[in-house]
């Protein structure tokens, strides 16, 4: 396993742990394994503001977020949002 | 926190309207994500106050931990913590920035 793919899983492993229901795509934006893309949908976003729910998912990465992620934009959707996207 | 760091960073977001903490300033941004917020928010023509948290290793951390959010850049209108990155460009993308600067 390479360091991106490493520390992919470890992302959706966090993230799966707060959010079970969690559907998540990841793309390494820079293939260094620092800079990321993830779009996450779940129900737990539902009746949430967009500031909630990416404090929800820098709460479920912890520490990443202040070492191996230096950046990470973010897509936010319920299920419902999805499926219109 | 520390308390003198607290209320600098309270009593910046309270004394400016619109105040962006950011990495580089307007002109020189020094990372795409705060360039993007600039120039959302020069597009839409707003007058805004910005701090560079590369200049200040204190206020770095201290703004991070204020707002409870862990990326820069960070956008606070009329005291209150709007969103980074990719929560302004989706609110400027449907009208809802705009929207917030009318009523300001």
């Amino acid at each position: 396993m390479n360091a991106s793919q490493a520390i992919e899983t470890e992302i959706e492993r966090r993230l799966r742990a707060a959010m079970p229901d969690a559907r998540i795509e990841l793309r390494d934006l820079t293939s260094t394994a620092d800079h990321w893309q993830a779009v996450v949908v779940s129900a737990a976003f539902e009746g949430k503001t967009p500031v909630a729910r990416q404090r929800a998912v820098f709460a479920a990465l912890g520490e990443m977020m202040h070492g191996p992620i230096h950046a990470l934009t973010l897509k936010t959707l319920t299920p419902a949002q999805a499926r219109q996207a | 926190m520390d308390e003198i760091l607290h209320k600098r960073i309270d009593d910046l977001i309270k004394s400016n309207d619109v105040i962006l903490f950011m990495k580089g300033s307007p002109q020189a941004p020094q990372c795409g994500f705060s360039a993007r917020v600039v120039d959302v928010l020069d597009d839409v023509g707003v007058k805004y106050a910005s701090f560079n948290i590369l200049s200040d290793a204190e206020m770095r951390q201290g703004v991070k931990d204020y707002a409870n959010w862990p990326t820069f850049p960070q956008l606070y209108v009329q005291g209150e913590f709007i969103g980074g990155c990719d929560i302004v460009t989706e609110m400027y993308a449907n009208g809802e920035l705009q929207a917030l600067f009318k009523q300001a």
